[in-house]
C-alpha cells in the first residue's frame, strides 16, 4: 500500500483493507506484540492546519512530526507542557516522532507529574475506526463536556481502536527558566523519601527523577521566582544533605538515555512509594532509573532471560497496583509474553469489547497489546 | 422536555422489584412512598420534574452492586444521582426508575501524603474532600461553583470543572482510579494510585459519561499542597471586546493565572449586592487570581496589570487582604444563586474559542432583545466556557419555551463558531436534542457504541446525553431483541 495524505484515503484504505494493517507514522515505535500485515503508512498527513497562541491550541494532522510541532510552538513562545519523549534512542531505530503517535501512545515525560499526561493536553481527535468510518470526537477548546470523551479512549489505544488523523491539543506557554537542584548518593528509597517531601510541597516542582544516583528536582517559571522557590527546597530538604543547583539535561530522564543500548527496556507506572521495591525486586546486572518523583520506573536489561524477569516483574506490580510494559525487547520475546501488562478479567471483557466494536473485522495492529 | 413513556410492565411490577430491593438492603435504604419519592423529583434543573418509582440510599459498594443486578434482572433503569446539583437534568427521574442515591457513601477511605491522593466513596462532598486533607496543608483541585454541595459521584459523571481549572485541570485530569459498578452488578476496579492507564484509557470515558456506563462507588482522587498564597486583581472595562483582548494578551505574556472569570454588567450589579465585594460598576469585570508567595505575587501582579494598563481599565484594584479575596469570591462563586434572588433563570454552559468572545456576547445581546428576555454573562475568560443566564418567568405561560429555544440558539453560535454545547455542566436532558449540531450521526454512533459495552440493554441514566429518538430507538432495539 502507497503512502496516503487525506483523510479520504486512510478511510479507503480501512474500507478496503482484507487483512491487518500496521498503522505507521514516523516508524518510531515497534513496540508491543509484532504485528504482521499491511503497512498503512500515514506520515504524508501532514501539517498544522490551526494554531491560536491566544488560547492556547493547536490543530494538526496526525502524521506531522513532532519536531514541526515544536519548532511551531517555540517561534510563540509555547510549548506541549507534557513534554512527549521519543523512543527512537532507546530502540536504537532511525525515524521522526510523529504527533499522531505520541498521542495514540499517551507519551508524557518528566512534567507528567505536574502538568498532566498527553492525554490531559487532548482536545479532540479525528480517526478512522475499523470499519472505514470517520469519527470526531471533543473539539478545539479547553472545556468540553459534549458526549463522551472518545478522545481519552482513543489516547493510549496505540492505534487498536481507530487511525487518528488529526488531533488537536491544548499548549501552554514556555519558561523563563529553569533550574535543578541535585543532591548525591541516594539509595532509592531515601530518593523517593526526598521527591515526595518535595512534590508535597508549594513549591511547583515540575521534574522529579533518580538518575545515575542522583536525585533531580527541576523548577521552572520566573526567574525571582525560581529563585525563591530553590532557596525554600534546599533549606526544607537541607537534612538529605548538600544540595547543587546544576544545568541538567532532563532529556536523559524523558527518553531514559541511560538504558540506551540495552537489549531489554521496561516502562513500568506504580504509586511512587513503590519504585524502590520494583528495583529491588529486580535480578542483579538491570539500569534503572525514576521518574515522576518513583511513579514511573524504566528498567532496562543486556544479559539475561528478557521472558523470565518481564513475568516476574509483571507478576510483581500486578501485586502493588500499576502496569509493566516491555518497551523495548527482541521480537521472538514480544511475540510469546504479554507486552503489556495483563488486565483484571472484568476490565479485559470490557476492552475486548470495545475493540470488537470499533474494531469489528480486526485489523487495526490487531493484537499489539494483547495480554 | 419530552420523557420516555413510562415501561407499564416495570410499574406493574413496582411491588415485586421494592420487596427485592428491600431484601438486599437496610429497611430504611429503600424509599417507595409518593410523598416521599418526590424529594428526588429533581435536580437544580428545576424546571423539569418527575418523581420516581422508588429510590434506595445503598451505603456500600456492595449493596450498589445488589440494587443494580435486582433491576438488571427486572429490566429497572437505573438513574444515577449525587447531591442532585445538576444544572443539566442529569439525575432527571423517569417514572419508571430506580433513583440511586450515594449520599450515604461519604467516608474517607484512605489519605496518603507521601503519594499525594485520597481515596474516598463518591457521596462525599467535593469541599469536604479538601475538608479531609486541608489540616495537611493539602487541596482537591476541581471546584465547581456548587462545591459545598455537590458529591464527587456527580463531578465523575459530569467531568466537573470549576474557577480554577485554567491552572489544575477538570475532574478527569484529577481522577486516578475509580471502582465502577455496572449495570448487571459487575464491579471492576479501574486505575489506582498510580499514573495513567496500562491498557485503554477506560476512565477517560468513564469520566463525563453522565452516570450511563455504569455507577463510581469509590474514587482515587490527586491531592495537591495548598500554594503558600493567592490573590485576585479586580480589572474594570467599559466593553467585552477590551476585557477579551485583556485575557488574549496576559495569556500570551506566558503567565498563567490560576483563575480568569468574566462578568457582565448585570452579573457585576447582582453579585455586588448579594455579597458586598466592592465590584467597580463597569460593562466588563475581570477577576484574575495568581498564586505563590507574597513576592511572587506581586511580580506576576506587576506583570499583569501592566497589561491591562495598555487597555485603558476603568478600575483596577488588587484584593488588600485575605477578607477582601474571599468576599470577591463569594461574590463570583454566588452568581447563579444571587440572580436566582430576582428571577427565574436558564444557565448555559457553551464553550467558544476564547477569540470569538466579543463577536459571541454581541450576539447574545441582540437575541436578548429578538426574545425579550434578559441575559446575563458570567464565564471562565481563560478557557472560553461562557455561562449565559437567561432570565424568565416560570409562571407567565410560554416564558419557559421562549428561553429554551434563546438558549438553544445560543448554544448552535457556540458550536458555530468552533465550540462546542457543553464546557462543565453535561448535557444531561436539556442539550441532548443540540447533539446533532454538534455531531454527525457516526460520531454519536461511536458514542452510543461504548454505551453498548457497557451497558448493552441502555437501563442506565435514560433518555440523556444523545437526542431522545436516537436513544429510544436503540433501547427498544434491545427491549425487542430479547
Amino acid at each position: 500500500m502507497g503512502a496516503v495524505n487525506t483523510e479520504e484515503h486512510i478511510a479507503e484504505a480501512v474500507a478496503a483493507a482484507t487483512g491487518p494493517l500496521v498503522i505507521r507514522g514516523g516508524g518510531t515505535r515497534s513496540v508491543g506484540r509484532p504485528v504482521v500485515g499491511t503497512v498503512l503508512d500515514v506520515s504524508g498527513l501532514s501539517g498544522v492546519t490551526l494554531y491560536e497562541p491566544g488560547a492556547l491550541t493547536i490543530v494538526a494532522r496526525a502524521g506531522t512530526p513532532l519536531a514541526e510541532i515544536e519548532e511551531t510552538l517555540s517561534r510563540e513562545n509555547q510549548r506541549l507542557a507534557f513534554e512527549p519523549y521519543d523512543l527512537t534512542g532507546l530502540l536504537g531505530i532511525p525515524g521522526a516522532t510523529t504527533i499522531g503517535g505520541v498521542m495514540a501512545t499517551n507519551a508524557s515525560g518528566p512534567r507528567r507529574i505536574m502538568a498532566g499526561a498527553a492525554r490531559d493536553f487532548a482536545l479532540g481527535v479525528r480517526m478512522v475506526d475499523g470499519a472505514g468510518q470517520v469519527i470526531k470526537n471533543g473539539g478545539r477548546v479547553m472545556k468540553n463536556v459534549t458526549g463522551y470523551d472518545l478522545v481519552k479512549l482513543m489516547c493510549g489505544s496505540w492505534g487498536t481502536l481507530g487511525v487518528l488523523t488529526e488531533v488537536s491539543l491544548k499548549v501552554l506557554p514556555s519558561v523563563e527558566t529553569e533550574t535543578t537542584l541535585a543532591i548525591e548518593a541516594l539509595d532509592p528509597v531515601q530518593a523517593v523519601a526526598v521527591m515526595s517531601r518535595a512534590l508535597g510541597s508549594p513549591y511547583e516542582v515540575s521534574g522529579a527523577a533518580w538518575i545515575n544516583g542522583q536525585v533531580w528536582l527541576r523548577l521552572e517559571g520566573f526567574e525571582a521566582s525560581v529563585d525563591y522557590r530553590a532557596g525554600m527546597l534546599m533549606s526544607v530538604l537541607s537534612e538529605y544533605g548538600e544540595w547543587a543547583r546544576i544545568n541538567a539535561d532532563w532529556g536523559m530522564v524523558r527518553d531514559a538515555k541511560p538504558l540506551h543500548g540495552a537489549d531489554a527496556a521496561w516502562r513500568v507506572s506504580v504509586k511512587p512509594g513503590d519504585g524502590p521495591a520494583i528495583i529491588a525486586g529486580l535480578p542483579e546486572g538491570c539500569t534503572t532509573l525514576m521518574d515522576w518523583g518513583g511513579g514511573l520506573v524504566w528498567v532496562g536489561m543486556s544479559d539475561g532471560d528478557i521472558a523470565a524477569v518481564h513475568s516476574a516483574l509483571q507478576h510483581h506490580v500486578a501485586s502493588l497496583g500499576g502496569h509493566a510494559t516491555l518497551i523495548k525487547g527482541p521480537e521472538s520475546v514480544r511475540a510469546t509474553v504479554p507486552v503489556f501488562q495483563p488486565e483484571a478479567p472484568g476490565v479485559a471483557a470490557l476492552t475486548t469489547t470495545l475493540r470488537q466494536r470499533f474494531d469489528p473485522n480486526g485489523i487495526l495492529n490487531p493484537g499489539l497489546m494483547a495480554a | 422536555m419530552e420523557m420516555p413513556a413510562p415501561d407499564s410492565d416495570v410499574l406493574m411490577r413496582k411491588a415485586r422489584v421494592v420487596e427485592r430491593l428491600r431484601d438486599a438492603l437496610p429497611a430504611d435504604a429503600v424509599i417507595d412512598d409518593p410523598a416521599e419519592t418526590r424529594a428526588y423529583e429533581c435536580d437544580a434543573l428545576t424546571a423539569y420534574r418527575c418523581p420516581p418509582m422508588v429510590a434506595v440510599l445503598p451505603a456500600s459498594t456492595a449493596q450498589v452492586s445488589d440494587v443494580l443486578r435486582i433491576c438488571h434482572e427486572e429490566g429497572v433503569p437505573v438513574v444515577p444521582r449525587g447531591s442532585g446539583t445538576s444544572l443539566a437534568g442529569g439525575a432527571l427521574p423517569t417514572a419508571d426508575c430506580v433513583i440511586l442515591g450515594v449520599a450515604r457513601m461519604n467516608e474517607v477511605i484512605e489519605t496518603d501524603y507521601a503519594n499525594r491522593i485520597i481515596r474516598v466513596q463518591t457521596g462525599r462532598t467535593n469541599l469536604s474532600v479538601t475538608g479531609a486533607v486541608e489540616e495537611h496543608g493539602f487541596f482537591y483541585a476541581p471546584d465547581p461553583s456548587s462545591q459545598l454541595a455537590c458529591a464527587i459521584a456527580g463531578n465523575i459523571a459530569m467531568n466537573s470543572g470549576g474557577a480554577h481549572c485554567l491552572k489544575y485541570g477538570v475532574t478527569t485530569n484529577n481522577l486516578m482510579g475509580v471502582t465502577l459498578v455496572q449495570m448487571d452488578g459487575t464491579v471492576v476496579e479501574i486505575g489506582g494510585a498510580h499514573l495513567d492507564a496500562g491498557g485503554l484509557d477506560l476512565m477517560g470515558v468513564i469520566c463525563g459519561s453522565e452516570g450511563q456506563l455504569g455507577v463510581v462507588t469509590e474514587a482515587t482522587l490527586r491531592i495537591l499542597h495548598k500554594p503558600e498564597g493567592a490573590r485576585p486583581v479586580l480589572m474594570g472595562f467599559d466593553s467585552a471586546e477590551v476585557a477579551g483582548a485583556c485575557v488574549a494578551d496576559i495569556i500570551k505574556a506566558g503567565v498563567l493565572p490560576v483563575a480568569i472569570e468574566f462578568m457582565d454588567k448585570m452579573l457585576i450589579e447582582v453579585c455586588e449586592d448579594f455579597a458586598k465585594a466592592d465590584y467597580p460598576m463597569c460593562s466588563a469585570l475581570l477577576i484574575v487570581e495568581v498564586e505563590g508567595s507574597d513576592a511572587e505575587i506581586d511580580a506576576q501582579l506587576a506583570l499583569i496589570t501592566e497589561i491591562a494598563k495598555r487597555h485603558n481599565p476603568v478600575a483596577l484594584r488588587e484584593s488588600a487582604s485575605s477578607e477582601e479575596s474571599a468576599r470577591i469570591w463569594a461574590g463570583r462563586k454566588a452568581a447563579f444563586s444571587a440572580i436566582g434572588r430576582i428571577s427565574d433563570y436558564m444557565c448555559l454552559d457553551g464553550t467558544i474559542p476564547v477569540s470569538e468572545l466579543p463577536y459571541v456576547l454581541r450576539r447574545i445581546g441582540e437575541m436578548s432583545e429578538k426574545y425579550g428576555l434578559p441575559v446575563g454573562n458570567v464565564f471562565h475568560a481563560g478557557d472560553g466556557n461562557m455561562h449565559p443566564l437567561i432570565c424568565y418567568d416560570a409562571n407567565k405561560p410560554g416564558d419557559l419555551e421562549l428561553c429554551e429555544e434563546f438558549g438553544a440558539e445560543v448554544l448552535k453560535l457556540c458550536v458555530e463558531v468552533g465550540g462546542c454545547l457543553t464546557g462543565e455542566h453535561g448535557v444531561g436532558i436539556e442539550k441532548r436534542d443540540l447533539m446533532t449540531h454538534q455531531y454527525d450521526p457516526a460520531d454519536l454512533e461511536a458514542q452510543m457504541a461504548v454505551k453498548d459495552v457497557f451497558d448493552p440493554r441502555w437501563l442506565l441514566n435514560p433518555a440523556k446525553v444523545f437526542p431522545l429518538a436516537v436513544s429510544e430507538a436503540r433501547r427498544r432495539a434491545t427491549l425487542a431483541a430479547e
